[in-house]
């Protein structure tokens, strides 16, 4: 059986970290429940790669603390940290066969007293990644999907108190990321590991993780499930940097914005009055065929089961519409549109 | 046409290749046929085996043959022990300090040699008032000659493969700094390692002026006093440890290409 049988929680508080005048980390406080996949997501520089550097003890920390099972490690060392790290770059130790790879923690902490367990558990990591037929192979024989599940396997195999991803899929071709991803959220699952998981992909982080966290100079936006951070984001960054949004002028009224025609509530944090810019999903947009509708398709971009429409109107602004690709079949460039926006709270933020 | 095109530029290519291979070839075994000839000749006419056979009982070439193989293990291991684990330190805990070390590490290389005897002659009276008046002691300055060499071998390695990743990965898997070097960095080095290696072994086994200078009976030195006795013995000598330093040189990095070899899969 893989697995440690025992899922830890994880506490980072207050974490900073300078580097002359950027803040990398700038009191970065999370919770991660036992076994839960906590993505952090957020642009180049943001902290993200940081805070989970420093949750492996790669990276000082100015002023902070981080417990793990209720135990302080703040200042353990690395080697000490019982953490299993899948990297951005390949680190498949090039000299080892994919299961020597595997092995190599089991050999240092010698949980496994002779090389035949050792072997014996290595196989039984491979299998968990599909790979039990690559074993005596080594890195350069194995492509980089490959490479990144036998790290993965190399990983859990010293049965590790949480589990850090480091961008493992950003240096892999878009089919073998989707399916790595799929797998990865399998096996953590089966194995129960808590595991925090740090990349730039939105969908990515929104596709594999019980809760995603958004960063931004080293400050944590929002933490929410990946369902509630794309419907009700609490400011305006994760409102744009999440999902696609159309930004249209506004006045906000009481908590409620008139857009197109349209009285739509706004979420918590938004501005409380005045002048404002709505932040507007593309599927909280309607698009009907109408000779007297004020609006002109000027695009339509097929994509696959939904279909993407932007759209010109008369006050100047342009917006774009998401919508399944059965109901834009009569939207085509130059067509006379009316443009709706559907009755759901929607993020406001202050006029530029 | 096309085709055809590129396959006769493809052979006029593949001619060129051999052509200077040849030239290369010759140019540098001329010399070591030529010596072979010298130290093979008898009497008029003839050819012998004497100054060949003579080697073993020329007076102090045997221990200077000793000596030389002697401080090339310890100049090599020397080295090794002090430049690996600096090189790897430094790029990985401080990497501004690269091109510092870089030009430290080049600086023997800028010295003439006489320039550096002149230099040491003073620290090498201690040193042998310390130790002793072995040539073994020649090792210290040996270490500093081999520098430059050994650097840039190791420099290239430690730019090829990812050390930081590599130590990073070792690091989280439990290893401490010195397993993670023995067991993780080195043996992904190894091709530069011994390339330093090889380069410093052959420095040695060639280097006269210092120890001549210094008044040390190592190989060259000792070459050098035969040649004006016996020219024939001299030049077998000088010949047998040329074809050693060449062999050494095409077996290590092949035995290492072996092990190496595989197929890659992307």
């Amino acid at each position: 059986m893989v697995g440690s049988g025992k899922s830890v929680a994880v506490r980072l508080v207050e974490l900073r970290r300078y580097f002359g005048p950027v803040k990398a980390l700038d009191g970065l406080s999370i919770d991660i429940a036992p076994g839960e996949l906590v993505a952090l997501l957020g642009p180049s520089g943001c902290g993200k790669t940081t805070a989970l550097r420093a949750l492996a003890g790669l990276q000082d920390l100015d002023s902070g603390q981080i417990l793990v099972d209720g135990q302080d490690i703040t200042f353990s060392r690395t080697n000490r940290r019982d953490m299993g790290m899948v990297f951005q770059a390949y680190s498949l130790f090039p000299h080892m066969t994919a299961r020597e790879n595997v092995a190599y923690g089991l050999k240092l902490r010698a949980r496994r007293k002779g090389s035949a367990d050792r072997a014996r558990k290595a196989t039984e990591l491979l299998e968990l990644v599909g790979l039990e037929t690559h074993a005596d192979h080594y890195p350069h024989q194995l492509s980089g999907g490959q490479q990144q599940r036998v790290a993965l396997a190399r990983a859990l195999a010293i049965e590790p108190t949480v589990l850090l991803l480091d961008e493992p899929l950003s240096a892999l071709d878009a089919k073998v990321r989707s399916s790595l991803r799929d797998e990865i959220r399998r096996i953590q699952l089966e194995v129960g590991t808590t595991t925090l998981f740090v990349t730039h992909d939105q969908e990515e982080a929104l596709g594999i993780a019980d809760r995603v966290g958004v960063m931004k100079s080293g400050v944590l936006e929002q933490i929410a499930a990946p369902a509630e951070l794309y419907d009700r984001p609490k400011t305006a960054f994760v409102a744009e940097f999440v999902g696609l949004t159309n930004r249209l002028p506004c006045e906000v009224h009481d908590g409620v914005v008139e857009l197109l025609g349209s009285r739509v509530p706004v979420l918590p944090g938004s501005v409380g009055s005045g002048k404002a810019l709505a932040l507007v999903r593309p599927e909280s947009v309607a698009v009907t065929v109408d000779d007297q509708g004020t609006g002109r398709v000027v695009h339509a971009g097929f994509l696959g089961s939904l279909c993407r429409v932007s759209v010109d109107l008369a006050t100047g602004e342009s917006v774009v519409a998401q919508m399944p690709s059965t109901e834009a079949s009569r939207l085509g460039p130059g067509s006379t549109v009316t443009v709706q926006i559907k009755p759901q709270p929607v993020f406001a933020k202050a006029a530029e | 046409m096309v085709a055809v095109t590129s396959r006769t530029g493809l052979r006029i290519r593949t001619t060129w290749r051999w052509v200077i291979l040849l030239f290369v070839g010759f140019y540098l075994l001329l010399p070591m046929v030529a010596m072979l000839d010298f130290s093979t000749r008898g009497a008029p006419g003839t050819r012998s085996l004497e100054s060949w056979t003579s080697i073993p009982s020329s007076p102090g070439l045997i221990e200077g043959i000793v000596a030389s193989l002697e401080l090339a293990v310890l100049s090599v291991l020397g080295t090794m022990v002090l430049l690996v684990p600096t090189m790897v330190w430094v790029h990985l805990r401080v990497p501004r300090l690269r091109r510092s070390m870089e030009v430290v590490c080049l600086l023997p290389l800028t010295i003439p040699a006489i320039v550096l005897v002149v230099g040491i002659a003073p620290i090498y009276k201690w040193v042998t008032f310390f130790l002793g008046g072995s040539p073994l002691t020649l090792t210290f300055v040996y270490m500093v000659l081999v520098l430059p060499f050994a650097h840039r071998a190791i420099d290239a390695s430690l730019r090829s493969v990812d050390v930081v990743t590599l130590s990073e990965a070792a690091r989280t898997l439990g290893a401490s700094w010195l397993r993670t070097l023995v067991g993780v960095i080195i043996p992904n080095i190894r091709v530069g390692i011994m390339s330093a290696a090889v380069i410093s072994i052959a420095l040695v086994l060639g280097e006269y002026t210092i120890a001549s200078l210094l008044n040390f009976d190592t190989l060259q030195p000792v070459i050098t006093l035969i040649g004006k006795r016996d020219a024939g013995v001299s030049v077998a000598v000088s010949l047998a440890a040329l074809i050693f330093a060449f062999l050494l040189l095409i077996a290590l990095p092949t035995s290492d290409g072996m092990r190496a070899a595989g197929e890659t899969v992307d």
